[in-house]
C-alpha cells in the first residue's frame, strides 16, 4: 500500500495506534545496542517463548531506549485503560511473572521504576489512563523531571522496526503537510524562523544552510546526515537511530523538499550495526509506502536516502573529510572554502547536517517556529540531547531545553557523583572540547557560554569526572587521542600535538619542569592558531582548560 | 574470500557514493581482517588502483590487514572508559593471555601464540553508559572490572 492522500495517512495512523494501544496488555523490551548487552534481548527472546506458548494474548514488542540507562533492562507494560508502567533492571527470570501478572491486568510492583498517564508525543498525545496509586509518576523522578523530550519524544515507547508505530504517534504528517501544502520557500522559512542551529557543535543556523545550498547552482545536489558520532563519550545518535529512526529520515525528506534535492545520504559510523540495520528495515519500510522513492505522496516529488558508512576516523567529522570519505578516499580535510554549500560530494552542492539537527525538523513543522523557539533561550532554541556518563550516579540519555545550567543537569538530573563520591568536572565536546570545574556548573549550556568558558558545546558528551581523576592525564588522554587521529595533512596538528604528548608524558612521568609548562601552553596555542581544520584548531582546548582550571595539578607534577 | 561472496558484496552497491568504505566494511566483517589477496580482487573489479585502497585501509582504523585469532576482543578506550579504568582491564586481559605489547600510541592489535585470541583496542563504541565496556565477537560486555577477566575469557574457551 503506497500513502497517496491524508485518508491513507490517516488510516495508517489509526493502524499504527492499534499497535501501539492494542487493547490487549502489550510489553515492550528496551532493545537497543546497551539495552541488549545488559540481557534485553535474551529477556525478549524469553518472553517471546512463554507468550507464544503459553499467553496468545498478549503483544510484546522490541522498543528502543528511554535513555535511563542505569536501570537498564527497562520494560514497559502497557494494560488497557490503564498507566503505562516502567519496570526496571528486569531479569530474564522475572520474564514469567511479568506476563502473567499483566494478563491480570496487574506489574511487579518492586520492579517498578514509575508510570506514565499520558505521553505528549509533540506529534500527538495518548492517554495510557491510571491507576497503580502505589507507583511514582514519571514526574516524580528526578531523572525525567528534569528533562524536557522533544527529540526523544517516542524513543523506549514505539517499536522503531515498524514505521505504523511512529505514524501511530503522528509521525510523516509533518512530512505530509510540507510537502502538499506549504512552498519549499515556506518550510525554509519556519526552520529559519525556529532558529535551530546545528546540533553537530558548531551551531550554525540550520535554515540559512538550506537556503544557501537552495540557492547554490547545479541541478543535482545532495542533503547528507552526519551520523559518524566519533566523539569519544558521546552516544546520543546512535540511540535516537537506534530507537527512532523514522524521525531521521521524515525530517531529511522534508529538508530535501524545502531544498528542491532528490538524494540524501546517512554517514554513519561502522561501529554501529544494530543502527545501520534499524535505518536499512526504516529505510525499506519508508519506500514500500511510497515515503520515499518516486512521487512521493503523489506529488510528484522524488527522494531516496542511501546509506554510507564509515571507518573509523574522527577527522571524518569535519564536513570536506566526511566528503571525502563518501567518496571512497581518506578523509583528509581541504581548505574551506569552497563550502560543502558549493562543492561538496562528487563536487555537488551538499547540504550536511547532524542527526539531531534532521530529528528537530519534524516538530518544527508540526507545531511552528513559534512553538519551538519558546523552548531554551535566546538564540538557542530548542532542546538538545546530552550522553550524561563518567563518574557520575545516573548515566544516560539528557534531553534538556538549551540554556539549562550544569548544575541542573549534573545533579539535579545524574545525582551528583558516582557512589558517593565528590564531583571535580565535566567534560564537554569530547576532544575538542574542555573541562569545567564545578564551580563553574551555574554555566548555562548553549553556544556561547560554553564557548566563553574554553569549551564548546559538541556533539553532546557530557563525561563527569570525580576527585580521583587526575586531570593532566584526562590532557594526555585527548592529546594521545587527537595525535592518533591526526590525518596528517598538515604540520601544526602532526607534529604538534606529537611535541605535547611527549611534554605531558614527561610531566606525568615526574620530569618536567617550569619551561616544559610554558612550552605546552605556547605549543596549544600555535597549534590554535596554524592547524588546517577544526581538528587540530580545537585539538589543545582539553590541555588549555586543565592548565587554566587546575593549574595546582600541573604544578604538583613538576620536578622538585 | 571467494570470488563469488566478493561479487555478492560488490552487487550491493550499485551507487558510488559510500561504495568502495562499504565493500570494505563488509570484507573486514566477514574475515575479520582484510586479505591481501581480496583487496587486490577489489582492486581489480572496481578499477581502483591498488595503492589507493592500500592507503584507506591503513587510514581508517576499522580495517585491519593483520589476520586475526579466532576470538577478537575489543576493548574500548572511550573517555567514560579511560575514567573508569580501561586501563587496567587491557592490563588484566593482557596478563591472563600472556601478552606484553604496548597500546600507549592508540594503536593496539596483538594474537596468542596458539592463535586463539586476538586483543585490540578501539576508541569508542558509543557503549558508554556501561563503561568500561569490551566486546568479544561481536557480544558487548558492561561494567567489566579486571576480575571478572577470567570468567569472561573463559566462555570463549580460555584455561588457567
Amino acid at each position: 500500500m503506497k500513502i497517496q492522500s491524508a485518508r491513507d495517512l490517516e488510516s495508517a495512523r489509526r493502524e499504527g495506534l492499534i499497535k501501539i494501544q492494542p487493547g490487549r496488555p502489550r510489553i515492550g523490551v528496551g532493545t537497543s545496542s546497551c539495552g541488549i548487552a545488559v540481557g534485553g534481548m535474551a529477556l525478549y527472546e524469553r518472553m517471546k517463548k512463554i507468550i507464544q506458548d503459553e499467553y496468545p494474548d498478549i503483544s510484546l514488542v522490541k522498543t528502543g531506549c528511554i535513555g535511563f540507562c542505569k536501570e537498564e533492562p527497562i520494560v514497559s507494560v502497557s494494560i488497557p485503560g490503564k498507566s503505562l508502567v516502567l519496570l526496571h533492571k528486569v531479569q530474564p527470570d522475572d520474564a514469567e511473572r511479568i506476563i502473567s501478572l499483566a494478563m491480570e491486568g496487574r506489574v511487579p510492583q518492586e520492579l517498578a521504576l514509575c508510570k506514565i498517564q499520558d505521553w505528549d508525543h509533540i506529534t500527538g498525545s495518548l492517554v495510557h489512563g491510571g491507576g497503580f496509586d502505589g507507583i511514582k509518576d514519571y514526574d516524580e523522578i528526578p531523572f525525567f523531571a528534569n528533562q524536557k523530550k522533544i527529540i526523544l519524544r517516542n524513543c523506549g515507547l514505539i517499536n522503531p522496526e515498524d514505521i505504523m508505530e511512529y505514524i501511530g504517534t503522528g509521525g510523516y504528517f509533518p512530512a505530509f503537510k510540507a510537502i502538499t501544502s506549504m512552498e519549499p520557500e515556506a518550510v525554509i522559512e519556519e526552520v529559519k524562523r525556529s532558529g535551530l542551529r546545528g546540533r553537530g557543535g558548531a551551531g550554525f543556523p540550520a535554515g540559512i544552510k538550506w537556503e544557501i545550498t537552495k540557492k547554490a547552482s547545479g541541478e543535482e545536489k545532495y542533503i547528507v546526515c552526519n551520523a559518524d558520532e566519533g566523539d569519544p563519550g558521546a552516544y546520543m545518535n546512535r540511540n535516537e537511530m537506534e530507537s527512532d529512526p523514522h524521525m531521521l529520515l521524515e525530517g531529511m525528506l522534508i529538508g530535501a523538499y524545502a531544498m528542491g534535492v532528490h538524494e540524501g545520504l546517512i554517514y554513519i559510523r561502522a561501529e554501529y550495526p544494530l543502527a545501520i540495520e534499524r535505518l536499512m528495515v526504516a529505510l525499506d519500510q519508508a519506500r514500500s509506502l511510497g515515503l520515499l522513492g518516486k512521487n512521493i505522496l503523489n506529488s510528484g516529488f522524488d527522494f531516496d536516502i542511501q546509506i554510507a558508512t564509515g571507518a573509523g576516523a574522527f577527522v571524518c567529522g569535519e564536513s570536506t573529510a566526511l566528503a571525502a570519505s563518501i567518496e571512497g578516499k581518506t578523509g583528509r580535510p581541504r581548505i574551506r572554502p569552497p563550502r560543502l554549500t558549493e562543492k561538496g560530494v562528487f563536487g555537488r552542492p551538499t547540504d550536511l547536517n547532524n542527526v539531531e539537527t534532521w530529528c528537530n525538523v519534524p516538530v518544527i513543522i508540526a507545531k511552528g517556529a513559534s512553538w519551538f523557539s519558546s523552548v531554551g533561550a535566546k538564540g538557542n532554541t530548542g532542546t538538545k540531547v546530552f550522553s550524561l556518563v563518567g563518574k557520575v550516579d545516573n548515566v544516560g540519555m539528557v534531553e534538556v531545553p538549551l540554556g539549562t545550567s550544569l548544575n541542573t543537569i549534573i545533579f539535579d538530573i545524574g545525582n551528583g557523583g558516582a557512589q558517593g563520591r565528590r564531583v571535580k568536572a565535566v567534560q564537554t565536546g569530547g576532544p575538542s572540547g574542555g573541562c569545567i570545574p564545578v564551580r563553574l556548573f551555574d554555566t548555562p549550556v548553549d553556544y556561547e557560554s560554553l564557548n566563553k568558558v574554553g569549551t564548546m558545546m559538541g556533539s553532546g558528551g557530557l563525561v563527569v569526572m570525580d576527585e580521583d581523576t587526575n586531570m593532566a592525564d584526562i590532557a594526555r588522554y585527548f592529546i594521545s587521542f587527537a595525535s592518533g587521529e591526526s590525518c596528517g595533512k598538515c604540520v601544526p596538528c602532526r607534529e604538534g600535538l606529537k611535541h605535547m604528548l611527549l611534554i605531558l608524558n614527561r610531566l606525568i612521568a615526574g620530569k618536567g619542569t617550569v619551561k616544559d609548562l610554558n612550552l605546552l601552553k605556547e605549543l596549544s596555542e600555535t597549534v590554535q592558531k596554524t592547524s588546517l581544520c577544526g581538528l587540530g584548531q580545537t585539538a589543545p582546548n582539553p590541555v588549555l582548560t586543565t592548565m587554566q582550571y587546575f593549574k595546582e595539578e600541573y604544578d604538583e607534577l613538576l620536578e622538585a | 574470500m571467494d570470488e563469488r561472496t566478493l561479487d555478492e558484496i560488490i552487487g550491493r552497491y550499485p551507487y558510488p557514493s559510500g561504495r568502495t568504505l562499504g565493500i570494505l566494511r563488509e570484507v573486514q566483517i566477514k574475515e575479520k581482517h582484510i586479505p591481501m589477496d581480496t583487496l587486490k580482487l577489489v582492486s581489480e573489479k572496481l578499477d581502483t588502483p591498488l595503492s589507493d585502497l592500500f592507503s584507506l585501509v591503513t587510514f581508517y582504523s576499522f580495517f585491519s590487514l593483520k589476520p586475526v585469532g579466532e576470538h577478537l576482543i575489543t576493548v574500548c578506550m572511550g573517555t567514560p572508559c579511560h575514567v573508569k579504568g580501561a586501563e587496567k582491564i587491557l592490563q588484566s586481559i593482557q596478563e591472563h593471555l600472556g601478552l606484553s605489547g604496548d597500546s600507549s600510541d592508540g594503536k593496539y592489535l596483538e594474537t596468542t601464540p596458539d592463535n586463539k585470541f586476538t586483543v585490540e583496542i578501539a576508541r569508542c563504541f558509543g557503549a558508554c553508559s556501561m563503561a568500561p565496556v569490551l566486546h568479544v565477537d561481536g557480544d558487548l560486555y558492561g561494567y567489566v572490572t579486571p576480575e571478572k577477566i577470567p570468567e569472561i575469557l573463559t566462555r570463549y574457551g580460555w584455561k588457567r
